[in-house]
Formats: structure tokens, C-alpha cells, sequence
């Protein structure tokens, strides 16, 4: 029989429907037209975003909430450079991603030929892998290595580069064979002798935390982690990576320790005799200056990235392992052992008592977000999946909201990407659109991206967005009060400008807006009711509100700066 | 600080001098010497890379990352064979030439052209021998000199 023959650019989405991807997000230009001619034809869905940072930010939400490969396309040139900063994010937040760019023909490339990047150079330290094509029939193979190579292992972006002229190549349709990685082999075992040594280590411990991250919500280990965590009474902090990793409201959960996590999460790190570190790579949000850091800890440090392992502290016991493997190795090791963290469990229940998250809403006074956002949480009887941008907001969201499942909390964590927030919510929705999708953002971040508000409208996927306008880069405030002598230097937005409202109805949304307490159940009732459309609210908050615990960058964990207050004795 | 070796087995794929560089400056290391080239196995090639730093274990780490490496082996600077190649081109007259051929022969370095005014000599050696030979050179006149960057192999590997 001979063998179908199919072009370069029929041979990328052949590949793609071979590989199961359903949606994908782009821009067409120049370079990648040819692959676009059967893309229209496919059963694929693509979302055409305004901007390509859009569509990759997009393919990453989409990635994030189903734990699936994300895929985005973009042309040559500056569709390539566009998507720089969504590969960096995916790859610092280990998001797997396929990116396929079209590429200027092969005769021309080195030529400064019209919209010529250099796009494997440019992305090398910005994706786990890369690839240019060099001829149409290795499309097939190349673009099931790239997906294995995305998801598996630490997951994270790879970008395939396609010369136009072989887009238009012709070549056999060869159904992909084994893959040949020799130097590719993630170890997702971990090592007996290892989980041995890390389940005496527990025996012994009286103050034991399990410090866990994204590697958990990677590895869909979270029911593993509620096992050992809760059969074994071992209170569990999760990281701006790991919220809904374990259910926050549980006993044993202090939630996000850090720069601004709450005073029993960081503490507990800080007093305990024992860290099982799981998923987690010792971020400086997370362990301020390490020389300070769980001085007291041994730490047992399991991870799928041996990289990770002893970069920051060195680990008594490193395990490289898949963090399910690794936590059913634990729970089997430990057998029936009673730990004796009575005592410890008790200590940290009456320090959440002592030091809770604090705000004051006054009752005519200007809007804080943490009570907006616990009011949001009331009025909203599902489960939603819950995205934010990159400021306060974000850590106001992280301390405030209850996550209580796994993939229900995307944000951009390693690289703080402004502008994150409203396109990733888009790719979520995208991926289940029966589902209530919450983009919870800045005003600031808002304005990197809104013009994927009109993507939201076009391709019909009506996510709700909540833009906490401060008429401020409210973060950057912040500092500036704190370490600049209230100089702010260009870190004032406005609150009037954009009309949010306008803005909202001209790109095809709803937009709504509340300024008081007494707007809140109304406005986010009828944001709740509408769903034919998307709904952007203009939350007007205080502009001078700070986010409290802080520990400042380089600083001690021991010194948590509670309130404005304390901020006198600096 | 003391030198380390790295013996680095790559697959033999476009980019990969490029990415094995780049993890290392990306990191804030200082490579002494890098050499590549083809080894037994087809498709597969063999880079050497000299560096002097504390934190090698976590390079060794992060290029193991990259796709494309296959197997680094820290050598044992005791149980290494090493070597690197020098062509240096130096500046003769009537005078000096006796004395310059002379300390060549005796560095083992092998002449390979001489002009009117100049000798290329080729050595092969250890970086010391390369090191010396180059400063006997130096009074006549270096002209040119290249080093095709060391090379190493354990002996009981
Ligand atoms: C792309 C990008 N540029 C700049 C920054 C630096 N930065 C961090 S937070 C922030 C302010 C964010 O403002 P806004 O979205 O209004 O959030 P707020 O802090 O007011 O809640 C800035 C400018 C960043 N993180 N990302
Ligand atoms: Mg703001």
C-alpha cells in the first residue's frame, strides 16, 4: 500500500489530532499560512487570541487546569518573540506546553529575510527543548517526542520551528514509533533506600511539616498527600504553586508560608524539627534568606527534578521521584506508626487562633479586597477555578480564598507575569466550559492583556473577571511606602481611566461596577447570573491597602512584619 | 580553586554546543576550556569541558536537564590521561633561528612549515608543556598561536 502523502503543514495537524489535542490558540501571519489552510478543516478548535502573548498565556491556563499538554501557535518573527514570555512562564511554573511556529523558508533563514528571528536561539533558556525541522517527514515523530517530553518528567514548554517552505513540502503520513531520547529519562521511582531513610527520619520527628508545591497538583498526588498527611497527623503547608494541592479549612492545613504567607505557615517551617519537602524547590518567596531558613529542620527533599535537589539547602535525605510514588513509598514505609505530633498539631491550631489574617472593612470606608473576595467566595456555591494576576491581588487571593481541590488555583508563580491572569482564564474555560472561571486581577495586569477580552467575546467562552482597581500598580506601592519613603515613582494608574464599564461593552462584554459595601452581593449576583456572555466587574478598592504578614525579600522568617505597625520598628 | 573535568557524551544534533554553553553562563560559570568533536559511536559526540568551580554538581544537574546529553562523567584528575593540541607561529631571522629550532626540538614540538621570517610548530601535550613551550616562544616573537582546547580520558573507565 502506498503511503498517504500529505504537506508539511497537513502533516502538523495530522500530527496534532494524532496526539489528541482538541483546542489550540494562535495567531496566523506569513510563515505558519500554510499550516492554517488545514487547521480550518480539522476537527481541532482554535481560539484566535489578539496577541500571541495571549494565546500562550491561554494554552497555559488551559494546561494548568487540566493538567493536560497546552498548545499554542504563532508565525515568524515577532509571532515568535511574542510568545517569549508565556515559554519562561511555563517554564519556570513547569506548565507542559507545545508551541509550533512557523519559521521563514529554510533557503532564507540566516538572511535577516522579512519577519526572520532567530526563534530556537531566542527560546533555548526559555523552553525544556526545542526543535527546527529540517525536512516535512520528521513532523510526525517530532511532535509526539515534543509531547512526551512536555508532560512527562518535570513538565514544561517545548517549541517546534517550522520553515515555511516545509510546510509546504511533501511527505508520507508515517504513524510515529517508539521514541529514541537516549538522554531523556526522567526517573519517577525513587529509590527504596531512600524512602527507608525518610520514613525513619518521620518516626522520629515531633515537629514534622510536609512542605508541598505544584509538583503534587503535576503528579495528581493529592489524595496520596491527604493520606500520609492526615493518617499520620503531619500538618501540611502549600505554596502559591501547591494551593488545592491539600484542602485549606482541614485541621492539619496552614496554607502558604513566605514573603506573604500567613504567621503559622512560615513559623511552622521555622520551628519544626523535620521538613518533607515534596514538589517544592525552595523558591526566596518561600524561604526568605535561606541562611535563615528552618534553621532547626532536617529536611527529607523528594522531587522529579534532581536539580532541584540541594540547589538552594542541602537535603538529608534527596529522593528524585515522582512525588505519587514517593508519597505511597512513605505511607507504606511508615506502616501503623503512631507519630507523636499531638503536642505540635495543638501548638500550631492555638498560633492560627493567635495570628490570624487580619483586614478591617469599615462599613462606609473604601472597599478592601480580602473582604470582597471572602464575600465572592459566599456567593459563589461551586467550585470554581480561580485565576489571578501578579500583585497584591494575588496574594490577597492566595491568603483568602479556600482552595480545596487540586488545578482549581492558576497563577503565575516563578515568573510573576502581569497580564497573566485574563487569557489563562480563558484557556480554562476553554477546557470546561461547564465550569465557573473567576479571573481575580489587577488593574494593572488587566491593562497588559484585556484586549484578550474581545477573544473571550468572539469565540463565545464567558469567563468573569474581577479587576481589583486600585488605580494602582498596588504592589509596587507598596514597596515604594515601605522601602522608597512613600516615593511613588511611576506606579499610579488611575481609577477612572480606562471606563471599565465602556471598555467592557465595547469589546462584548458585560461590565458591571461596585464602590461600597452595600454593591457587593448585588453586583456579583447578577456577574454570576450571565452566562451568555463574558462579565468584567470594576471592583473599586482602597488604593492604600497593604498586604500583610510580609517578610521582606533577603530577610529573616524569624522577623514577620505583621501590620502597618509593625512597619515603625523596621 | 582546583580544576574539574567534565566528560560530556552529547547526541550529535545541530544546537547542542549551543545549549551546553548556554546552561553553563546561564548558571554564572566560567568555562577554562571546552573542546568537541565525533567519538566512536555514530551519532554520538564527546565534549570536554574544564572549569574551576565549587558547584559542579549543580551544573553537572542542570546540563543533565538538557535533552540532548546523554552521560557526564566527572574524571578523576589522577586517573586522567589529557591532552590538547598547539599550532603557534613564531617570527625567525639568521640569528635566532638555530636557537629556535632547538628549543622546538627539545619541547617535542614538531615543525610543520618554515618561511623565510617565521616556523609554525605543532605540539601536542598537557596544558602545561603548552603553557612552557609557549613561553620559550615568546622572546623570538609569537606571531599567532591557537589551542584546540583539552581533551581527557579516565584510564580505568
Ligand atoms: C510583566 C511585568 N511587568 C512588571 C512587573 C512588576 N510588578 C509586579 S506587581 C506590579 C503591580 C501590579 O499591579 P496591579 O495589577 O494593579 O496589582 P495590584 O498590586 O495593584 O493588586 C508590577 C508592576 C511584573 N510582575 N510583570
Ligand atoms: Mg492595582
Amino acid at each position: 500500500m502506498t503511503k498517504e502523502q500529505l504537506t508539511g503543514a497537513e502533516l502538523v495537524i495530522r500530527g496534532l489530532e494524532y496526539l489528541n489535542v482538541s483546542t489550540v490558540f494562535g495567531v496566523p501571519g506569513g510563515a505558519i499560512l500554510p499550516a492554517y489552510d488545514p487547521l480550518y478543516d480539522s476537527p481541532i478548535r482554535h481560539i484566535l487570541a489578539r496577541h500571541e502573548q495571549g494565546a500562550g498565556h491561554m494554552a497555559e491556563g488551559y494546561a494548568q487546569a487540566t493538567g493536560e499538554l497546552g498548545v499554542v501557535i504563532a508565525t515568524s518573527g515577532p509571532g515568535a518573540t511574542n510568545l517569549i514570555t508565556p515559554l519562561a512562564n511555563a517554564l519556570m511554573d513547569s506548565t507542559p506546553l507545545l508551541a509550533i511556529t512557523g519559521q521563514v523558508a529554510s533557503t532564507a533563514i540566516g538572511n535577516d529575510a522579512f519577519q526572520e528571528a532567530y526563534t530556537v536561539g531566542l527560546s533555548m533558556a526559555a523552553t525544556k527543548h526545542n526543535y527546527l525541522i529540517t525536512d516535512a517527514s520528521e513532523i510526525p515523530q517530532v511532535l509526539k517526542e515534543a509531547k512526551f517530553i512536555a508532560t512527562t518528567g518535570r513538565p514544561g514548554p517545548v517549541l517546534v520551528d517550522i520553515p515555511k517552505d516545509i510546510l509546504n513540502q511533501i511527505a508520507a503520513w508515517v504513524e510515529p514509533g517508539d521514541l529514541d531520547l537516549p538522554g531523556y529519562k526522567p526517573t519517577t521511582e525513587p529509590n527504596p533506600k531512600m524512602v527507608q531513610q525518610a520514613s525513619a527520619l518521620i518516626k522520629k520527628s515531633k515537629k514534622p511539616i510536609l512542605y508541598v508545591g505544584g509538583g503534587i497538583i503535576h503528579s495528581k498526588a493529592n489524595n496520596e498527600l491527604f493520606e500520609l498527611a492526615t493518617k499520620f497527623s503531619i500538618p501540611v503547608v502549600t505554596t502559591l504553586m501547591g494551593r488545592g494541592a491539600f484542602p485549606d479549612g482541614h485541621e492539619l492545613c496552614l496554607e502558604m508560608p513566605g514573603m506573604h504567607g500567613n504567621y503559622t505557615a512560615t513559623t511552622s517551617i521555622q520551628n519544626a524539627d523535620l521538613l518533607i519537602a515534596i514538589g517544592v524547590r525552595f523558591d526566596d518567596r518561600v524561604t526568605a534568606n535561606p541562611s535563615f531558613f528552618a534553621q532547626n529542620a532536617k529536611v527529607i527533599h523528594a522531587d522529579i527534578d534532581p536539580a532541584e535537589i540541594g540547589k538552594v539547602r542541602d537535603a538529608q535525605v534527596p529522593i528524585v521521584g515522582d512525588a505519587k510514588s514517593v508519597i505511597k513509598g512513605l505511607i507504606e514505609a511508615l506502616g501503623d506508626e503512631k507519630l507523636e505530633t499531638e503536642n505540635w498539631v495543638s501548638e500550631l491550631k492555638d498560633m492560627k487562633t493567635e495570628f490570624p489574617l487580619s483586614y478591617k472593612q469599615e462599613e462606609k470606608g473604601p472597599l478592601k479586597v480580602p473582604y470582597v473576595l471572602e464575600e465572592l467566595q459566599k456567593l459563589t456555591k461551586e467550585e470554581a477555578i480561580v485565576v489571578a494576576g501578579v500583585g497584591q491581588h494575588q496574594m490577597w487571593v492566595s491568603q483568602h480564598w479556600n482552595f480545596t481541590e487540586p488545578n482549581t488555583w492558576l497563577n503565575s508563580g516563578g515568573l510573576g507575569t502581569m497580564g497573566y491572569a485574563l487569557p489563562a482564564a480563558i484557556g480554562a474555560k476553554t477546557a470546561y466550559p461547564e465550569k465557573l472561571v473567576l479571573a481575580l486581577d489587577g488593574d494593572g495586569c488587566f491593562q497588559m492583556t484585556c484586549q484578550e477580552l474581545i477573544t473571550a467575546s468572539t469565540e463565545n467562552i464567558p469567563i468573569k473577571i474581577v479587576v481589583f482597581n486600585n488605580g494602582n500598580h498596588g504592589m509596587v506601592r507598596q514597596w515604594q511606602k515601605i522601602f522608597y519613603n512613600s516615593k511613588f515613582s511611576a506606579s499610579e494608574l488611575t481609577h477612572d481611566t480606562p471606563d471599565y464599564l465602556k471598555l467592557a461593552e465595547s469589546m462584548g462584554a458585560v461590565g458591571l461596577r461596585m464602590m461600597e459595601k452595600s454593591d457587593i452581593e448585588k453586583v456579583f449576583n447578577k456577574m454570576l447570573e450571565i452566562n451568555d456572555r463574558p462579565v468584567l466587574v470594576d471592583c473599586v478598592v482602597d488604593p492604600d491597602d497593604m498586604v500583610f504578614p510580609m517578610v521582606p525579600a533577603g530577610g529573616s522568617n524569624d522577623q514577620i512584619i505583621m501590620n502597618e505597625e509593625d512597619l515603625k520598628n523596621l | 580553586m582546583s580544576e574539574r573535568i567534565l566528560s560530556i557524551l552529547v547526541e550529535d544534533k545541530p544546537g547542542v554546543l549551543a545549549r551546553v554553553s548556554s546552561t553553563i553562563s546561564r548558571r554564572g560559570f566560567n568555562i577554562n576550556s571546552l573542546s568537541v568533536g565525533p567519538t566512536n559511536i555514530e551519532g554520538r559526540s564527546k565534549m570536554t569541558i574544564v572549569t574551576e568551580l565549587d558547584a559542579v554538581e549543580q551544573v553537572k544537574k542542570q546540563l543533565n536537564k538538557l535533552v540532548n546529553v546523554i552521560k557526564i562523567v566527572e574524571l578523576d584528575p589522577n586517573m586522567t590521561i589529557e591532552t590538547e593540541v598547539l599550532l603557534l607561529k613564531v617570527s625567525i631571522n639568521k640569528d635566532s633561528q638555530t636557537s629556535v629550532i632547538e628549543k622546538a626540538s627539545l619541547s617535542n614540538a614538531t615543525s610543520v612549515d618554515v618561511g623565510q621570517d617565521f616556523a609554525i610548530f605543532e605540539l601536542t601535550g598537557s596544558s602545561k608543556d603548552l603553557d612552557k613551550f609557549e613561553s620559550l616562544m615568546k622572546p623570538f616573537g609569537i606571531i599567532e598561536m591557537v589551542r584546540g582546547g583539552r581533551i581527557a580520558i579516565q584510564s580505568n573507565l
